[in-house]
């Protein structure tokens, strides 16, 4: 462009000028009115005038110009991030680069001047370094992960526990429509632990492939056993049940002499990692909070009115418990308060009502295995013999029937002020049918047309059945017309809807192999 | 940052190594609160801090005859601003005003330094910037959070108010670290000013510790102190009690040309390279070296500048000038500087 050689030959102009009058300083304030000053000033003026015209700083590419032939290589890597500035910031920025660039070609000869030795590092403006791929790499991405997990197991080892126990779990089970969803939740929870493992899984009803299959996938060590009953259909009945069955298991704890720490790990609970941090400083048992969650999904009048108990006298969250007073120690237990249940509770599998858990849930305990040996050295006196316990004369209703001396628990979690996990009783209706191993095989094959169909060419039969008022029209059509745009979002309505016919308390997630 | 003067002084009031026998000190102490002129912001203003010190160096040297005895190279002048004894905030200002010509021959300790620099004189103990150590402690998190945060920096990138273009701020250092890695997930970086500030250093493994207007921060205190490896990014950067503290085992030096390839640099250190700089930042004796605590602890700061000085002893027999000699000239320096403060 022709301005632009214009600007050139300015711009060249204005760098000899430069050089010749290397000597004169800028700060030209206050000393007085030579005829250099005025030019300085007038030449100023002008280089403003058609930094104004051209819209941008052009003293920038002078610089550059200049900068990058009168710098010693290396440069080559240069490239400036020039975001152009508006008009008034051009002026005001034009006046500080002269103020500036000057001082900056004096530099060298004054520092040679000076005596000191030339320094790499140069006053003034430089570019600002962008590669030409500013992105992440993968590998390196990679790379980094690889040092944090290792920084992070050092102070593992550093800060965290030292010699961790084996973890026993002991976790009471048996074929049903959410088996695999509980016990897949548990699975990946071990899975996650950093300790070893000992899985006992107690299966009523004898074992089964199915389970078998399941536990296969974990890759953890895994005691399957069968325990001869089938599970009953009241609550109260499967809770003795999983009593028996988790004292079941403590036998086996005891005659294979499997050292560690036992907890128990229903496979409806959901279990935070810091529990499994926290259960190695037990010393013979302890005890955590659990937090329960026993409100159903349902908006049910029953519900309701225990909602609106429970925000009238303002309850406070029900979490199970030791208690302990201002010194840490164990004073008594928070129980589960069901009396604003009581009447709503439920007894039967599929009845809709809440499902209330027992006073102490045994899930909240953990114990030192030693308890359980027959002989161990230092095993305190306050623990009953487990073979004198056999869980049908007498009601094994928490683990602290294993004591003589119930005070001799150790409240862990900051004295059960964190609670490290949630009990909540979700099942699927006794009829509910579900395929083997969540598989369909063969495939579905659908072959009911659809109502309606987005295609242009169908007439428009929607205003008609918009004045339906049942839900299910809603939610067909709903998926309908997204079925051509997205299918997934309209398969999961679909799930939904169906899964609202199974049970209401659940939500969709089912899961899949 | 430019506490450390007023704290030098209060611990030097109450140290065993203060005497007030004059004739059997090794070192003089003028105490000059330089940066105690503030702006109407209430921000610091170096601009008269030389007519200040020219001032106090008057007073002293006509009230009392140990000035004039050595022309200052027995004494010790605490000047922990930008640039030292330069005087002003702007390197290229600092460059030009150079070390105030009446302290030429006296001991300067100055959390300034770099080397071939004309702020940084032959003899000056570098210092680190004053860090709170109460509010530090206080902010700490228990050691066994996981550092899960890889690379973390807050502050400027660039600075809007002084240097609009950019380019200038940092050398433009600062700006290439933001250009490169502002989408970069490794990088936790950002302009703002988080209440959690101390527990994010906690818990992350490298801490940039990039050059801003001068090449020192306090951000390589805060490092140490919080047990993150500092990635330093100025080049010829001396660093402070280097003699005392083995920088190169502790930090990343990284050149302000490979910034745009930071990510790589930090990726290929080995993991037991860093475990290893990791371990010796556990060292408490590192931690207590950099800070200032009041009052004074053994091994910390302060002590470190008594080293410094005692190190320099004894004085020269040549330091003392003969009758009526005279080295300094008292009428060098800009015109605006010989004003009386």
């Amino acid at each position: 462009m022709k301005l632009s050689a214009l600007q050139q030959s300015y711009t060249n102009r204005r760098s000899n000028s430069f050089r010749a009058a290397g000597g004169l300083d800028s700060s030209v304030d206050g000393s007085g009115k030579s005829p250099a000053a005025v030019f300085w000033l007038v030449l100023h003026g002008l280089c403003c005038l058609i930094s104004l015209v051209l819209g941008f700083r052009f003293s920038r590419l002078v610089f550059f110009l200049f900068f990058s032939t009168a710098s010693n290589g290396g440069t080559s890597g240069l490239y400036p991030s020039t975001p152009f500035l508006g008009t008034t910031a051009d002026i005001a920025g034009s006046l500080s680069f002269q103020a500036n660039s000057s001082p900056n070609l004096e530099l060298p000869p004054n520092r040679t001047a000076g005596g000191i030795s030339s320094s790499r590092v140069v006053v003034g403006r430089h570019g600002i370094r962008i590669r030409p791929w500013p992105h992440p790499n993968p590998d390196e991405v990679m790379k980094a992960h690889r040092i944090i997990e290792r920084v992070q197991r050092e102070q593992k080892l550093q800060f965290g526990i030292k010699n961790p126990r084996t973890v026993i779990v002991v976790t009471p089970t048996y074929v049903r429509t959410f088996q695999t969803l509980h016990l897949t939740g548990l699975m990946h929870s071990l899975m996650n632990v950093p300790y070893d493992l000992i899985w006992i899984v107690v299966e009523a009803g004898g074992t089964t492939n199915e389970t078998a299959s399941l536990l296969a996938k974990s890759g953890l060590r895994t005691i399957h056993i069968g325990f001869d009953k089938r599970m009953p259909n009241s609550w109260e009945d499967r809770h003795r049940l999983e009593a028996q069955m988790r004292l079941r298991a403590l036998r086996i704890v005891r005659e294979e002499k499997l050292d560690g720490i036992v907890m128990f790990g229903d496979d409806s609970n959901m279990h935070s990692m810091e529990l499994f941090d926290e259960i190695q400083k037990v010393t013979w048992i302890g005890a955590v909070s659990v937090g329960i969650l026993a409100h159903s999904g349902n908006t049910d009048e029953l519900s309701s009115v225990v909602h609106k108990k429970a925000e009238e006298e303002n309850l406070p969250p029900p979490v199970q418990g030791p208690a302990c007073n201002s010194s840490e120690k164990l004073v008594g237990w928070h129980i589960f308060n069901s009396l604003p249940y009581v009447g709503n509770g439920a007894t039967y599998i599929d009845d809709r009502a809440t499902v209330l858990p027992r006073k102490l849930e045994w899930s909240g305990f953990v114990l030192n295995s030693r308890l359980l040996w027959k002989e161990a050295e230092d095993r305190p006196e306050w623990v009953k013999d487990l073979d004198k316990l056999d869980g049908v004369s007498e009601e094994i209703e928490s683990p602290l029937s294993l004591l003589k001396d119930p005070s001799m628990v150790e409240p862990l979690g900051s004295c059960g002020r964190k609670v490290l996990l949630w009990w909540l009783r979700v099942e699927a209706r006794t009829d509910s049918k579900f395929p083997a191993r969540w598989i369909i095989d063969p495939p579905l094959e659908v072959t009911v047309p659809a109502k309606r169909t987005p295609w242009p060419d169908a007439p428009p039969e929607l205003p008609s059945n918009v004045k339906e008022i049942s839900i299910q029209e809603h939610t067909e059509k709903r998926h309908a017309k997204s079925r051509a745009s997205r299918s997934k979002h309209s398969s999961r309505s679909k799930r939904k809807h169906e899964s609202r016919t199974v049970d209401p308390q659940v939500s969709a997630k089912v899961s899949e192999e | 940052m430019f506490a450390a003067e007023i704290f030098m002084h209060r611990f030097l009031l109450s140290s065993p190594v203060r005497t007030l026998n004059p004739e059997e000190a090794d070192w003089f102490y003028t105490p000059v609160y330089t940066t105690c002129d503030l702006t109407p912001n209430g921000l610091p203003l170096p601009f008269k801090s030389p007519r200040m010190m020219r001032s106090a160096i008057q007073l002293i040297s006509s009230n009392w005859p140990y000035w004039n005895r050595t022309e200052g190279a027995d004494h010790f002048f605490v000047v922990p601003h930008d640039f030292g004894a330069c005087f002003h905030y702007q390197e290229e200002k600092a460059i030009e005003r150079g070390i105030l010509h009446l302290l030429q021959r006296a001991t300067l300790v100055q959390t300034f330094g770099q080397r071939n620099h004309v702020c940084l004189k032959e003899g000056s103990i570098t210092i680190p910037p004053y860090a709170p150590p109460q509010k530090m402690q206080s902010h700490l998190i228990p050691p066994d959070t996981p550092r899960s945060i890889f690379v973390y920096f807050r502050g400027l990138f660039y600075d809007v108010g002084n240097d609009p273009e950019g380019g200038y701020y940092a050398r433009g250092a600062r700006a290439a670290v933001w250009e490169n890695f502002k989408d970069n997930p490794l990088f936790d970086i950002s302009t703002e000013h988080p209440m959690t500030y101390y527990e994010d250093m906690q818990r992350a493994v490298f801490c940039l510790c990039p050059l801003g207007w001068a090449p020192w921060s306090p951000r390589l205190v805060e490092g140490v102190i919080f047990g993150c490896i500092p990635v330093i990014i100025a080049d010829d950067i001396v660093l402070p009690f280097a003699d005392a503290i083995p920088w190169e085992e502790i930090g990343v030096f990284v050149a302000e040309e490979d910034v745009p390839n930071l990510d790589t640099i930090l990726t290929s250190i080995p993991p037991e390279v860093i475990l290893r700089k990791q371990r010796l930042l556990a060292n408490p004796s590192m931690k207590q070296a950099m800070l200032f605590p009041q009052p004074a602890q053994p091994g910390d700061a302060f002590h470190q500048i008594l080293n410094g000085l005692a190190r320099k002893l004894p004085h020269d027999r040549n330091i003392y000038l003969k009758p009526g000699e005279k080295i300094l000239n008292w009428t060098a320096g800009p015109v605006g500087d010989l004003k009386p403060w």
